[in-house]
Order: C-alpha cells, then structure tokens, then sequence
C-alpha cells in the first residue's frame, strides 16, 4: 500500500446519515484526489441511501493513539464510576431521562 | 408521430440503455481498480433501471400487442434493436470505455432533459426526469476521466486521444434524423437534433479543452444502428445477454 507509484492514496470515508447529526466513519477507499474520493465515496458507501453529506481525508492526515499505549490512555478511567452521572436522584416528574 | 412511430421511439430510448448497461457490466470484476469497478456497475445499473421503465413503455404502448419489458429485452432479435452504434462498441481498454460513456452521456442528458420538459407523452415524461438525476452523475464521472487521463501522463494523454479518434465515427449517427426523429420532434416527444448537437458541442468542447485533448475531425460517418444494422460484436453480446432467457424461457428470480 506504500507503493504510492501504482496505488492511489487511501482515503477515510465519513458519512451523515439522514438521522445522524454528525459524520460517521464509514471505511476507507484508494482515489487520486479528494473530488475522485468524493465520487468513489458514493459510489461504495452511499448506494444504498445511506447519507446525505460526504467528508473524505487523507489516511496519511489522521493521527492515531498507538495500541502500546492504550493502557495507560484508558485504563485510568476503569475505576472512575462517579464520572458517570448515575448517582443522581431523579424527580418523579422528570421522564424520559 | 403514430402509434408505430411512437413505439419505436420508446425502443430507441431503451434500445440505447440496455447496451450501455450491458456493456458496463462486462466490467464487473475487471475495472482497474475497486472503486471504479463499483462505480461502473452502480451506472450500468442505473442504465438498466432507465431500460426497465422506457421498454415497459414500449410494451404497452399498443393494447392490442403487448410485450413485456423482459419479452423486448431478451426475445428480440438483432435487426430489432435500434441502439445507436457508439454504446455497442466493444470495451476496449478503460479510456475507449471512459470516451464512450463520455460521448454518449452528454448527448443522453440533454435528450433526456428535453422529454423530462414535453407533454406529449407524460409517461415518458417522469421517466426521463428520474432519469436526468443519473445521467448527470455519469456525465460528471465521465467528463472528470477524460480530464484526469488527457490531462495526465503523456501515456494515458495519447491512449485517450487514440480513443476518441476511433470513436469519433460513431458521433454522428446521434445527430442523422431519420423518419421517426422527425416525426418525434415534430409531436414534442423528441428533441431537435440539430439543437441537441450546438449543445453537445459546447460541452464536448469544454471537457476536451480541460483535457488538453484534440477534438477530431468530423470525417466519414458510420450509422445503421437506428435501423438494425449492428456492428460485429453486436451479435456476441446479444448472445451472451440473452443466453439464459432464451436456454430457460420461463426462469424467474
């Protein structure tokens, strides 16, 4: 895949759903520019009605958090229950929460 | 233009799709990349789609002899079909398939745009309205090819000029008004050629241009299509499109 003379860059897909409020990541795809990628985004991810908006960006621009480090990125928030917000009492009036 | 004529129009709306489509989908599994080998049966599809709704029309046109689209499709023989010779042409390599689309495309849209706006035949009418939405994208996606592989490197430049030379002879059958073109124009249902073709120009010349590419000459014209006489190949696709039909009469999904 790095042999970027006969393969087109990779792209990620995000895609909205006429229900989502915000992009979604869909997956990936090879195209020459972001107009080809936009296309072939279509093309792949939205045949069957899918979305209503595209966003389409360099693999090569995203930053990953390295798998080494997942340990210490998350595993801190395991013991962290009080972050969630259930240790509140609820009014009886109050629905649908 | 006569219930005759007015059949024969709907077939050539259907007739022209259908060889398209078929055509693309020979693609399916072959196409350079993945991308463009979905984007290529995504419009296949949508051709075959557009086939299904004006072939119906055709079948139905006269109650007292009336054929499925099915039965028009896959039971007739080949001086039957009234396609135009340019969406038979065998696929080539992908640039004689990109310049084909791309010739056919431009002329499909404006044709289309004009039956979406006529009120001869309301029917055909929705039909090409529905129609003009995918015609647009396939324009879009040819014209960007032309430009991507004239405007790109001196190899795909000089192997997209050599499909647009060999493919050129094929134009002009698109504008040659026959009988039922004059008679269609002269209901509403059809367009104008002769206005078709300004447009066409233009937007053949523009995406050219941008491609850097040389418009051929308008030299020696092949036609027959629109009166049954088909190429070479035309046979050979014909058979294999029509093989399971033809061997299962009565085969349903």
């Amino acid at each position: 895949m790095s042999d970027t003379k006969n393969n087109w860059p990779l792209w990620e897909v995000f895609i909205r759903s006429k229900q989502g409020l915000g992009h979604k990541h869909a997956g990936s795809l090879h195209a020459s520019d972001a107009e080809m990628a936009i296309g072939n985004a279509r093309d792949v991810y939205t045949r069957r009605q899918e979305g209503v908006s595209i966003w389409v960006v360099p693999s090569e621009s995203i930053s990953a958090s390295s798998p080494d480090d997942s340990e210490a990125l998350f595993d801190p928030a395991n013991d962290k229950v009080y972050r969630h917000p259930t240790f509140f009492v609820l009014p009886d009036e109050v629905n649908h929460m | 233009m006569n219930k005759f004529q007015h059949k024969q129009a709907l077939l050539r709306l259907g007739d022209d799709a259908l060889i398209l489509g078929q055509r693309l989908g020979e693609w399916c599994g072959h196409a350079p990349a993945l991308e463009e080998d979905i984007a290529l049966t995504n419009i296949a599809l949508d051709l075959i789609g557009q086939t299904q709704s004006y072939l119906s029309l055709a079948g139905s046109l006269n109650k007292g002899d009336t054929q499925t689209d099915d039965q028009l499709a896959f039971h007739r023989i080949e001086r039957d079909f009234q396609n135009l010779l340019l969406v038979e042409q065998p696929n080539g390599d992908f640039g004689d398939t990109i310049v084909r689309q791309f010739l056919f495309d431009h002329y499909a849209l404006f044709r289309a745009e004009h039956i979406a706006s006529q009120t001869f035949d309301l029917d055909t009418a929705a039909v090409a309205a529905k129609a003009i939405k995918e015609i647009r994208y396939h324009a879009d996606h040819s014209s960007k090819w032309v430009i991507r592989l004239g405007d790109g490197t001196t190899e795909s430049h000089s192997r997209v000029q050599k499909s647009l030379n060999e493919l050129w002879k094929f134009t002009g059958e698109m504008f040659t008004a026959d009988e039922i073109d004059i008679a269609g124009a002269a209901s509403g249902l059809l367009p104008d050629l002769d206005t078709i073709k300004t447009k066409w120009d233009s937007a053949i010349d523009t995406v050219l241009k941008d491609a850097t590419l040389d418009r051929p000459e308008d030299r020696w014209m092949q036609k027959g299509g629109r009166s049954g006489i088909h190429t070479e190949s035309f046979g050979f696709l014909l058979a294999e499109m029509q093989s399971l039909p033809r061997t299962y009469p009565d085969a349903t999904w």
